[in-house]
């Protein structure tokens, strides 16, 4: 049983699985999402687990927040061990034309660059939850040296392929688009493609990415 | 080869393929999309004699100017819009609300939105379009949905595979009104900002910013102060969540939104206002006001019965 459910709005529940951000509460947060979806309630349109956190938003014109939450109250999770995680290699060119955010890393951080890239790309990261923009995977755990703030405003426009760190997190900017991470470098990978309605993402969650440095000949280079 | 079709002579600003948008689709990162004012949308539908879920192009500000080849064809346009119709050398003002054939030849100039930022054009049939999960609305962002996910460009053509030969001339009298208040819900941040933050937010007024589109809106006014954390963990959004930054300037979530957030959520407006928000041009001035679940529930109860009212008398 979820503990806490609150309203988001009108029109979806907002599940609180508390504050912090681990492996085990993601975990559960993810089995809560299947199941809940494996249900196909009448009325609801969209799930959208993450860290601790799960959505499920719904059509008002069908149901409402009291008669959902009794029905999510009652839910109880399945226990699928059985999801595969992969493993993946996404090279990444850290010059200075795709690492936007560095000189002002360095100063956030108190740290030099090479400092910042070394720790950056010694990290095996996990895959808490894909979204933002399509695709878009949500990657821990970055070490505490390089937790940073999001910017104070966000940008209008990220390159399409950025790499970005926030507190204790990295992503890939699937698409460009407006937002406020710190951009470290790009990556010449395609981690969305629409034509495969089934499976659109590279990487889902549970999966485990490393990040590769690469130079801006092989980046041009790259084919996949 | 489509033997009806239109040729753009000029696109327009923002003119996409949209119907009732994606669902399902959040958790990988994709949001609903779909026309952004609902209640036009499906009002174009239904002059049209269309499903109430049929694709239709939706214009922001300037629409596209057409040019018509085929057989005759019944279309309507919703919205505040200013439209000419063409037909050889004559010039027709257009009516908003009000299906009208065209012919082989004919131009449809849509010149502009008045006071507002969306227009709906629907066509007695169907476009010739690719669908992706189950939608042809166009999420330019992502380059989802029809026409490769792009917006319209100039010169291109739109093939229409399906006309529906009733000719049927349909009408409303309806006139788009304006709001300034904008109803909401407090959001699940709410407490992250300081008494006078609240007060400013329920009592201060807030000017639309040019930075606004099919993904948001941006606010510009007093700013919000945050005494907990400008940041939070990313967590899911929905439409119409108000996130403030940390420059404490408040933006709305709209139909193309990113799934995702890390800035606290302060509210979320009610999904009865939503369609009249989105209608706001930069410059305006709106004002946030506080209601509760049960209230919302009920306004929009209203605001649905009056839409299914409205359709009724088409």
């Amino acid at each position: 049983m979820i503990k806490n459910i609150s309203n988001l709005g009108d029109a979806a529940l907002y599940c609180d699985f508390g504050k912090e951000v681990n492996r085990e509460i993601n975990s559960k947060v993810i089995r809560y999402f299947k199941t809940i979806q494996n249900k196909k309630i009448l009325g609801v349109n969209n799930l959208t687990p993450s860290y601790n956190k799960l959505i499920i938003s719904f059509d008002l014109k069908k149901i409402n927040f009291n008669k959902l939450k009794k029905i999510i109250d009652n839910i109880e999770i399945i226990n699928d061990d059985s999801i595969q995680n992969k493993k993946f290699e996404i090279p990444v060119c850290c010059e200075k034309d795709f690492s936007l955010d560095i000189k002002r890393l360095e100063e956030k951080l108190q740290m030099k660059e090479e400092k910042i890239y070394e720790s950056f790309f010694e990290k095996e990261f996990f895959c808490y939850m894909t979204g933002f923009i399509a695709g878009m995977p949500f990657l821990g755990d970055l070490g505490e040296n390089l937790s940073a703030k999001r910017l104070d405003t966000p940008r209008v426009r990220v390159p399409k392929g950025s790499i970005g760190i926030t507190e204790q997190f990295a992503n890939i900017y699937s698409f460009e688009s407006p937002g406020g991470w710190n951009i470290i470098g790009n990556t010449p990978v395609n981690i969305f493609n629409s034509s495969k309605e089934n499976e659109p993402n590279l990487i889902n969650p549970g999966d485990l990415v490393k990040f590769i440095r690469i130079t801006k000949e092989k980046y041009q280079n790259y084919h996949e | 080869m489509s033997k009806n079709y239109f040729k753009i002579i000029r696109a327009g600003i923002n003119s996409t393929f949209q119907d009732l948008g994606r669902s399902n689709l959040y958790h990988v990162g994709i949001p609903f999309s779909g026309a952004m004012d609902n209640r036009n949308y499906l009002l174009a539908n239904k002059l049209t004699r269309n499903n109430h879920n049929y694709p239709v192009i939706e214009f922001a500000y300037q629409g596209p100017h057409l040019k018509y080849f085929g057989d005759k064809l019944n279309v309507a346009i919703t919205g505040d819009v200013t439209f000419i119709i063409k037909k050889g050398d004559n010039s027709i003002d257009g009516a908003c609300y009000q299906s009208f054939i065209l012919e082989n030849n004919d131009e449809l100039d849509i010149i502009s939105t008045n006071k507002s930022v969306y227009g709906y054009l629907a066509i007695s049939g169907k476009f010739d379009l690719k669908f992706q999960w189950s939608s042809c609305s166009t999420n330019t962002k992502a380059n989802i949905g029809s026409n490769k996910g792009e917006k319209l460009t100039d010169n291109q053509k739109i093939n229409i595979k399906e006309i529906n030969q009733n000719f049927v001339n349909k009408k409303l009298n309806y006139i788009n009104t304006k709001i300034e208040n904008i109803r909401v819900i407090k959001g699940t941040n709410f407490n992250y900002f300081s008494e006078e933050g609240k007060k400013i937010f329920f009592k201060n007024d807030f000017k639309v910013s040019k930075l606004s589109d099919r993904m948001g809106m941006r606010l510009e006014g007093k700013k919000i102060e945050n005494i907990v954390d400008t940041n939070i963990r990313s967590e899911g959004l929905i439409k119409g969540v108000i996130q403030v930054p940390s420059d404490g300037n408040p933006i709305i979530m709209f139909s193309d939104h990113g799934t995702i957030g890390g800035y606290p959520k302060i509210g979320v407006v009610i999904s009865a206002d939503y369609d009249k928000l989105v209608q706001l041009t930069p410059g305006s001035i709106i004002k946030f006001q506080e209601v509760d679940l049960d209230a919302a529930e009920k306004l929009f109860n209203l605001y649905d019965l009056e839409t299914q009212n409205l359709i009724s008398q088409i």
